[in-house]
């Protein structure tokens, strides 16, 4: 009796569930198909009875009890099949069909969340960025940038000239086109020329070899690349950075895209400090969201300022954060050569902090990403008894700053009449942006973006302009590529080409260009032989006398030798083929050869794995083993004219240079000497390979 | 440029070291002289060396070192009596707990990182990271401090695994020197030719290439900046060591490798204490599959199994050769995990409260340091965490257990300041000896 009690009640429920059920879902036979199954369970069984395996066992389906229990008759009728067919359709049926459920949700769900994201990250619509006034002027095509006009070539070679002259220096001559262009393809897509290089180079007239080759790689989809994962690493580091708030790959594809699009440099730079929205979507955001680890998943103000300081304006006031300078090291004010006055002042804990505030007028609201919001800053500084609210400003030439317009804030939370920005932040159930809400506020980070970008900041232009520098010679102009005191002044050189840059519309191939084509960039490595030979010195370098030796760095090194296993040109499809089948170890080449990481221009000496690398490691093995399907080396022995010929081409591939005269007759009579011809092959490659000038910049 | 690789013994004679420190900095001098005067305290003392056993993922103190048997937080892991008398760890470790009576343990280290990167780089050099500069490993400082080495690299990495030791603002040069499973042999050390072949290679990249390549280049481009002869002349060195075979395990019998554990980690724990006795200052040896977000226990007492012989093994083996007085054996991760368990029975990152095992050179035998509440859902350090150990601490008193003073301060290539290591040294857990 109690067992037909629970059955009863059971069955009672059941029957509601599916009335419920078949109310939402009429048209799907899935539905009803289980609860016919959990009603026979429930009948057959005997309790305890746990409902919940359902699938447990396939059971026969009691035609009467469902068309008893089912409540309204179409679905019935439907399942009114006759049984024998049943039993072979349905658990086809039903599976497809819960399949089909299951993706037709999975779809819902991901379309809904992409929409959601999208939508509030509002990527179709102009960033504030893009709007600003400040960017009226639309970037130049790349092309136009070729038909300007050089007036600054002539003062840039007087400036090198006066420059070594002063030092009391005698400058090397300039370098031949070879190796002109070798220093352009290391410095640009990371690798050497390729032998189909030289040689269509080779039938150009030799003047225009270098600007010819220099427009190719412009152009070329490896120098986007390239150069974006070089400034990926001073814009957002090496690592991996916070697990799946963090994209560095998307953040690099977007940066390569905008080099390819050649956007001024000044509306990226702007980009990326007023970044709003999810860093899938709007992939500048992970400028932000890689210092979420050490912000609670917030942006972390402190490591923005210190970055952003770094990165766009070469200071490091790094150690401001802790304490007031008091070594003389971090130097505040506006220097004559920015027009300013020329007074300077100790920096101040209150210089880092306030330009940290900035990064305090944004945050992080899960799906919609960053959005603006007001600055609210506190901080407790060395020495003071308690934390105090912190006002953004920026540590010198306050007058570029955009003024917030009155009335003046009354607290720093408080809202303010907009200059530029008059979005509203989202909805929050905190009071003071419920109040935000109603009234427009003041972008913060906008202001601070108009500020760095401003043309008369001529510390951004400096900074840009020693990175790129930095980025084509190997090193540095002076010592450090983000240590560029307000105190110490540019350069004559430096200034020029800041004055250009900006004068330009902050236009970087315009920059390129500019330095390339520069004494300084096409100056030889060595002394004159003969008469006019002199001893080449650290000094040289220095005062750009001659073209500074350098390391290679470990993606050079591996690009180098790569392409000089090749005949033709990589491509950034070969390339990335190229790199991930046949050097499959290419990863584990950059790891043991060591990358520098973030340290861009460390010249650190070389290590003994370094060597051991390069002496008995797979790269150097696969790149000069005779392959004749793949590699340089058969191809040159196989189908060179002679043995001379053999060298030539072997030395064009791996150092892009002609053998000297001794060079060519000892290897030839190597080759001549030689058991094995192919081993003779094999082991000049290596040789090439080995030497301090593949491995080397010069 | 005072040194070129991690051994310049060799080829670098100290006047050399110091006139060529001296020309650069005056600063870099008078550090060098503080090492030199450091190194003089004790002249008979051997040179003293540190094997890390890097547990990478994060490691459970739970499942390790510090059971909570019957506890909620405890889970499913017993504890077992160990040979110091009232010390229990997990029944994890069976034969690790008969040679806890060599050991010092802190139960009570406390960190500020629960991301992996962040968090390894913290406790692998005793600093939060920082966008300014790296900073050098206990290895790295380690070789710093003193030239007293092989001819085989002095920093040595087996099984390298996300984050191998660095050198960090000290250089490169002391980045660990990374080597797989012992079983293999080393990366790169046998020429890939003949003999003849080799050193007819060899020649021409002497006799042909350099010579051109320096011929009106900087003057002194050889000597001072390619160092092209010297470090192909090192590697060469290292290629015919016969200390290279210290690397080479299967000389060791069956038993001695099976009581390692045969498998890669112990493999490694056995070539690190074979490199050890050969003059190689610091190996670290990398055991990964402690990051149990889902199924903890299954996945620590795997890692365990991997774990428990070969740490017993090097202990006892160290001991029985009487080198754990010039040998730091640490042991540990870069977190540990979280009390509570979660709805998938993992554990997740937990810096607040975990262990870290140390053993030899001055730390106490048989002694523990600190301790955890069986609180489940402890919001950090407060009322959990008895005598918490700060990670920088650790690395203050691991230096001064291996004799180097951690006030010392290095010049970062910015110029600013930097202490070996910036915490307080634990003397509880040093002899005073």
């Amino acid at each position: 009796m109690e067992e037909l009690k629970t059955d009863q009640h059971r069955n009672q429920k059941v029957c509601k569930m599916r009335k419920i059920a078949t109310r939402f879902r009429y048209h799907q036979r899935i539905i009803p198909k289980q609860l016919d199954r959990e009603n026979s369970l429930a009948i057959n069984m005997s309790p305890p009875f746990d409902p919940a395996p359902i699938d447990a066992e396939p059971v026969d389906d009691k035609g009467p009890v469902v068309a008893e229990l089912v409540g309204p008759p179409p679905i019935s009728t439907d399942l009114g099949s006759p049984p024998e067919s049943t039993d072979r359709t349905r658990p086809w049926k039903s599976r497809f069909v819960t399949v089909a459920k299951f993706i037709l949700m999975g779809f819902l769900l991901l379309s809904t969340f992409a929409f959601l994201t999208t939508g509030m990250s509002e990527a179709h619509r102009e960033t504030a960025s893009q709007v600003t006034p400040t960017l009226t002027r639309q970037a130049e095509p790349a092309a136009a940038a070729t038909e300007i006009a050089n007036p600054y070539s002539e003062t840039i070679r007087e400036q090198w000239q006066l420059q070594i002259k002063n030092a009391g220096l005698t400058a090397a001559p300039p370098a031949d086109w070879l190796t002109v262009c070798r220093r352009l393809s290391l410095a640009m897509v990371g690798s050497g020329l390729s032998l189909e290089e030289i040689r269509s180079l080779e039938s150009l007239p030799e003047n225009q070899r270098v600007a010819r080759h220099r427009d190719a790689l412009l152009n070329d989809p490896r120098f986007h690349d390239y150069w974006a994962e070089r400034f990926t690493r001073f814009y957002v580091g090496a690592d991996d950075g916070p697990f799946l708030v963090y994209r560095r790959r998307r953040f690099r594809t977007w940066l390569s895209d905008e080099f390819a699009a050649n956007t001024r440099y000044d509306a990226l730079v702007r980009k990326l400090i007023t970044a709003k929205g999810v860093w899938t979507d709007r992939p500048e955001v992970n400028f932000y969201t890689v210092t979420f680890d050490s912000g609670d998943g917030q942006p972390d103000p402190i490591r923005m300022a210190a970055r952003t300081c770094r990165a766009f304006l070469g200071i490091r006031i790094d150690c401001l954060q802790c304490h007031n300078d008091f070594l003389g090291n971090v130097s505040m004010g506006d220097p004559l050569w920015m027009d300013g006055t020329g007074e300077f002042r100790e920096g101040t804990q209150q210089d880092f902090h306030a330009l940290a505030a900035f990064f305090t007028a944004v945050d992080s609201e899960g799906l919609q990403g960053l959005q603006n919001r007001n600055a609210d800053y506190q901080y407790q500084y060395l020495n003071a008894d308690s934390e105090q609210p912190v006002a953004p400003e920026v540590p010198f030439r306050r007058d570029l700053l955009t003024p917030r317009a009155e009335p003046a804030a009354v607290t720093l939370t408080s809202i303010e009449t907009p200059a530029i920005d008059s979005e509203t932040p989202s909805t929050d159930s905190e009071p003071l942006k419920e109040q935000a809400t109603a009234v427009p506020f003041v972008n913060e980070r906008q202001r601070l973006a108009d500020w760095i970008t401003h043309p008369e900041n001529v510390q951004f232009a400096r900074a840009t302009v020693t990175r790129v520098w930095a980025l084509l010679v190997g090193t540095p102009p002076a010592d450090a590529v983000d240590d560029l005191p307000l105190d110490s002044e540019p350069s004559p050189l430096m200034m020029t080409l800041s004055r250009a840059f900006i004068e330009s519309g902050f236009d970087l191939r315009y920059l390129i260009r500019l330095i390339t084509d520069s004494p300084a960039f096409q100056v030889d490595s060595r002394s004159p032989s003969g008469d006019e030979s002199f001893e080449i010195t650290v000094r040289h370098e220095r005062a750009m006398a001659a073209f500074p030796v350098v390391r290679l760095r470990a993606e050079q090194v591996a690009g180098a030798a790569i392409q000089a296993g090749r005949v033709k040109t990589l491509d950034r499809e070969t390339s990335l083929l190229l790199q991930l089948q046949q050097f499959g170890d290419r990863n584990d080449f950059l790891r043991r050869y060591g990358d520098l990481g973030e340290d861009e221009f460390e010249n650190e000496t070389i290590t003994i794995t370094q060597r051991l690398t390069m002496l008995n490691g797979k790269l150097t093995s696969e790149v000069a083993n005779w392959n004749p399907v793949l590699n340089t080396s058969a191809h040159v022995g196989m189908f060179a004219e002679n043995d001379e010929g053999v060298v030539e081409a072997l030395y064009l591939a791996n150092l892009n240079r002609y053998p000297t005269d001794a060079e060519r007759e000892h290897f030839t009579r190597r080759l001549a000497e030689a058991d094995s011809r192919q081993n003779a092959i094999v082991d000049i490659v290596w040789v090439l390979l080995n030497s301090s000038e593949f491995a080397w910049n010069h | 440029m005072t040194r070129l690789i991690c051994n310049p013994h060799a080829h670098f004679s100290r006047r050399q070291c110091l006139g060529g420190a001296g020309g650069l900095f005056m600063t870099t001098l008078a550090r060098r002289l503080a090492l030199a005067a450091e190194q003089a305290d004790d002249p008979g003392r051997p040179p003293m060396s540190v094997i890390l056993l890097w547990l990478e993922g994060g490691p459970s103190q739970l499942e390790t070192f510090d059971p909570h048997p019957g506890e909620i937080a405890g889970g499913e892991a017993k504890a077992i009596s160990t040979s110091v008398k009232g010390l229990s760890i997990a029944d994890t470790l069976p034969r690790v707990a008969e040679q806890m009576h060599l050991t010092t343990l802190i139960r009570s280290v406390v960190g500020k990182e629960g991301d992996h990167e962040r968090a390894v780089y913290n406790i692998k050099t005793g600093y939060r990271p920082d966008p300014t500069l790296i900073h050098p490993s206990i290895g790295a400082v380690l070789c710093d401090a003193d030239d007293q080495g092989a001819d085989i690299p002095r920093h040595v990495s087996i099984l390298p695994g996300g984050s191998p030791a660095r050198g960090g603002f000290l250089g490169a040069r002391f980045d660990a020197f990374k080597t797989g499973d012992p079983s293999s042999s080393v990366p790169d050390v046998k020429a890939r030719v003949d003999d003849d072949r080799y050193q007819r290679r060899l020649a021409d990249l002497s006799d042909v290439l350099e010579p051109q390549f320096a011929r009106g280049r900087l003057i002194d481009l050889q000597s001072n900046r390619t160092l092209h002869a010297a470090s192909t002349e090192a590697a060469r060195r290292m290629m015919s060591s016969d200390q290279l075979s210290a690397f080479d395990v299967t000389s060791e019998s069956a038993a001695t490798l099976s009581s390692f554990g045969d498998d890669p980690f112990g493999r490694g724990c056995l070539a690190a204490a074979r490199l050890i006795e050969v003059g190689v200052r610091c190996v670290e040896v990398t055991l990964g599959g402690w990051d149990s977000h889902v199924t903890n226990h299954a996945l620590q007492a795997s890692a365990c199994s991997r774990l428990d012989p070969a740490l017993a093994s090097l202990l006892s083996r160290l001991s029985v050769r009487g080198l754990l007085d010039s040998t730091l054996v640490v042991c540990g991760g870069e977190f540990g995990r979280t009390p509570r368990i979660n709805p998938a029975g993992g554990r997740d990152h937990w810096p607040h409260g975990f262990s870290t095992l140390l053993a030899g050179g001055k730390f106490r035998r048989g002694y523990v340091h600190g301790a955890t509440s069986n609180a489940v859902d402890a919001k950090g350090t407060k009322g959990h965490v008895g005598e918490p150990v700060e990670i920088a601490d650790i690395h203050t008193t691991i230096q001064t257990a291996l004799g180097l003073d951690p006030t010392l301060e290095y010049e970062t290539p910015i110029g600013r300041p930097m202490a070996r290591a910036d915490g307080r040294v634990l003397s509880e857990c040093l002899t005073n000896a």
